[in-house]
């Protein structure tokens, strides 16, 4: 039997990483819980509970009335219509910025020709320009319009055109410059116009996937639309927003249960539509 | 009685029988190969011994206790007295072997010595030494999955022997190695089953190192028992007819001509292996 | 003749569905009286770049500047604290949803998950309000119930994916349950949870700003604050500090990820 005496007390030599991690992990980590206010008692504090317990029995029948139905049927509509007319909006301004930011559009890159310069340097322009529209989240841009505009669903539509505008600028030009470019390039060789290089080289390819992500992001569009009617934008959100105020503990409950619906709803139209059209 | 197996049949859900009317006993300390084709229900009957398989039919007794008839609890504890060396090692890649090996006696420590273990191991020790025996101490703290297929399987000999169990099974333990590690690798296994007075059934598929080490020889044959004899009296024939459906020569470890022991088994247990992956 | 029969062939379905999607967009339109156009008028016009060079040049005196730093760090916080919270709450709800005990409490547990995660962030934020009033911490419980519905459901998933050899031959050598999960299969799944984690702080810390807008503290809060007194200057501060932090926070994450090694996405 072979026994190892050159040490008499073996030690872990990963031990001192993984302390040295522990304790980073705590000294950033303590301040970062007090800063946050991170305190569990609260949440028995006699009153928070007593409010939060009133709140919750609330739920329990949910507003059912015809009238109330009827309302917040017709806020389910305005959030519908708030996400589709925002996605329409935002592809339309989706559509020019991405075919200014696709390379494989590029006629000065073909060689590379004459235009090389001011055609990078466009490029550069209109992509940081879509890094500020995403950027900047939308419940932000509807906070600001609400101001400008005033309560309603005009405020969230111009948000969604705007930051949703930007992701899916930033998606397609993606999707344009992954799908295969050989056909869009050997049109621009042979001198076609750049239009025509998209419509018969790129888009049979890139279509399906297009489609298919705009469709997503109109599901995300109905989410963040309840989310705007928070802040005033009007829709589910608004209502919902309201309700909360007065602590009517049964309308939330109906506006949530609506809003669930309405999710599961545009999932199943999502994934029709995808399969149509993809 | 170490363990008693009487009549046991097992029926696999998909209806496929894997052991029909196995009547098989060893007292404490004996050492005991099973050999059989492919299919033949070695790693059945093994899992049925670990209790970790229920048997369709007749009973089976391990250490004294009915394993199916006992609390969940006490079912426990009689599992941790039993050592199960797979044959494709059950260990976490990305995990290190110093707590691979540990790991083979979480059925009997405390649960805060198994907790505190994950942050830094409790016994690094014991550890290093059953791996030595092992010839693989320089790699105890590396992570499984830079080791190889051999090499896995000594971590997973050495995680049974850290457990010290009262009777050790073996499923195919050494089949990724090359045939002198091997050889020393059973050596080792025997050596422990020698020193401790434990029981030791090991399921090989190479019959010369079953002849050579084992005192007892039991052949499976399409979940029967064909033969439970020591190996002076196991006859060519018998192999042939129990690795009949496999075609070919018998499956052998090693590469010297096959010859039968015709003495018996005296091997002393301190004999050194001659070369090491 | 049949050639150009052929040539003007074209989905069907295709064509019926555009057709309905345009005509579901130009309701849409009609049904909510946007009014877009008084947009285009050259009062409106006016009015509207009045506006925007009134944002600008951004507030950066030291005073608010320290505001603005101590809302970071909340917002940071708030993302950070929730986001370790959700991990927590979504390993607990994880084990069952994964099948380990049993199809009802799977069920059960899918269900809570899937409630979690589909209540926005948001709505989360103003019922946690109520229980736990105005500030961080009510953004913190928000972004940790909501991301938990999350996590939890990707760490099932991967619960249920990751082999099952590991674990059961520790139970078969007597190991309790609860060992034979954190020696045998956790170490298994625990690069793909903690890449989970990381990615989801990345979008926690866009939701964390925000959540101010309902009372639960950070940059949302203080910008909320500032536009309704109509600080402009000042709100501007806030939106870049918060374009900033965004940035900070994906570099941040991108590293921790590269240092923890390649399983870790």
């Amino acid at each position: 039997m072979l026994l190892n005496q050159a040490v008499a007390h073996p030690r872990d030599p990963d031990a001192r990483r993984r302390a040295t991690a522990l304790v980073v992990a705590i000294i950033v980590m303590w301040p970062l819980l007090v800063i946050a206010q991170f305190n569990p008692a609260i949440l028995f504090d006699a009153k928070n509970l007593a409010t939060m317990a009133a709140f919750l029995r609330g739920f329990v029948p949910p507003a059912l009335s015809a009238e109330f139905l009827g309302l917040v049927m017709k806020s389910a509509l305005e959030t519908l219509a708030i996400a589709t007319t925002g996605i329409t909006l935002a592809f339309v301004v989706a559509v020019p910025l991405a075919l200014a930011v696709t390379r494989s559009l590029s006629i000065s890159r073909i060689g590379p020709g004459p235009g090389l310069w001011r055609a990078t340097a466009l490029r550069a322009v209109v992509r940081s320009l879509l890094t500020i529209l995403r950027g900047v989240p939308e419940l932000v841009w509807a906070l600001v319009f609400v101001r400008v505009l005033g309560l309603g669903p005009a405020a969230a539509v111009l948000a969604l055109a705007i930051t949703y505008g930007g992701m899916l600028g930033k998606v397609y030009a993606e999707i344009l410059e992954s799908t295969d470019t050989a056909p869009a390039r050997a049109l621009l060789e042979s001198g076609s116009p750049q239009g025509a290089a998209l419509l018969y080289g790129l888009l049979p390819n890139a279509a399906p996937e297009i489609v298919s992500y705009s469709v997503y992001r109109w599901e995300c569009a109905i989410r963040a639309s309840v989310m705007m009617g928070f802040v005033g934008a009007g829709g589910l959100g608004q209502l919902m927003d309201q309700a909360m105020k007065l602590l009517n503990g049964g309308e939330v409950a109906t506006i949530l249960i609506v809003f669930l619906l309405l999710v599961q709803l545009a999932d199943a139209i999502s994934a029709h539509l995808r399969k149509q059209l993809a | 009685m170490s363990f008693q197996l009487h009549r046991v049949s097992l029926v696999h859900p998909n209806g496929q029988r894997a052991l029909s009317g196995v009547s098989f006993a060893a007292q404490p300390g004996e050492r005991i190969a099973v050999i059989g084709s492919s299919g033949a229900g070695k790693t059945t009957l093994l899992r049925l011994l670990a209790s970790a398989l229920r048997p369709t039919d007749g009973s089976v007794e391990v250490l004294g206790m009915r394993p199916w008839q006992i609390s969940a609890g006490k079912l426990r504890r009689l599992r941790s007295r039993i050592g199960m060396v797979h044959q494709a090692p059950p260990l976490p890649p990305r995990q290190r072997v110093i707590t691979a090996i540990l790991a083979g006696r979480l059925g009997v420590w405390p649960w805060w010595r198994s907790l505190l273990s994950l942050l830094y191991p409790a016994d690094i020790a014991g550890a290093r030494e059953e791996l030595a025996r092992l010839e693989l101490s320089d790699r105890l703290f590396d992570r499984c999955d830079g080791l190889s297929g051999g090499q896995l399987q000594r971590v997973g000999v050495a995680r049974v022997l850290y457990q010290k169990p009262e009777v050790i099974l073996a499923d195919e333990p050494v089949s990724s190695m090359d045939p002198a590690l091997a050889d020393y690798t059973i050596n080792q296994l025997v050596t422990e089953a020698t020193t401790r007075g434990v029981t030791l059934v090991a399921s090989l598929h190479a019959v010369d190192l079953a002849l050579r080490w084992f005192p007892r020889i039991v052949g499976l044959k399409a979940g029967e028992i064909a033969f439970d004899l020591p190996p002076v009296r196991v006859t060519e024939q018998a192999l042939r007819d129990l690795y009949a459906s496999e075609s070919g020569p018998l499956p052998l470890h090693g590469e010297e001509p096959f010859v039968l022991p015709t003495r018996a088994l005296g091997r002393d247990a301190g004999r050194r292996k001659s070369s090491c992956s | 003749m049949r050639d150009e029969a052929k040539a003007f062939q074209f989905c069907l379905s295709c064509a019926l569905t555009l057709a309905v999607l345009a005509s579901v967009i130009v309701a849409s339109f009609g049904y909510l009286h946007l009014g877009l156009e008084r947009l285009l008028s050259a009062e409106a016009i006016a009015d509207m770049r009045n506006f925007i060079v009134s944002f600008f040049p951004p507030d950066v005196s030291a005073g608010f500047l320290r505001k603005i730093a101590r809302g970071a760090l909340e917002t940071l916080a708030i993302s950070a604290v929730g986001t370790l919270l959700a991990m927590m709450l979504g390993l607990m709800l994880a084990l069952p949803a994964s099948g380990r005990y049993g199809r009802a409490l799977r069920a059960a547990t899918r269900f809570v998950l899937n409630l979690l995660r589909s209540i926005p962030e948001l709505v989360w934020a103003t019922l946690m309000v109520l229980a736990a009033g105005l500030g961080p911490f009510a953004g913190t419980l928000a972004l940790g119930l909501h991301t938990s519905g999350v996590l939890g459901r990707l760490f099932a998933e991967a619960l249920e994916n990751s082999p099952a050899e590991p674990s059961d031959a520790l139970r078969q050598s007597g190991a309790p349950r609860a060992f034979a999960f954190l020696y045998g299969t956790l170490p298994g799944v625990l690069p793909q949870f903690v890449a989970y984690a990381l990615y989801r702080w990345e979008m926690n810390i866009r939701m964390a700003a925000i959540l101010g807008f309902v009372g639960a503290g950070g940059l949302g809060q203080l910008l909320y604050y500032e536009l309704s007194l109509l600080h402009q200057a000042q709100a501007c501060s806030v939106i870049i500090a918060m374009l900033l932090l965004t940035l900070a926070v994906d570099a941040l994450s991108a590293k921790v990820r590269k240092g923890l090694g390649r399983a870790y996405g």
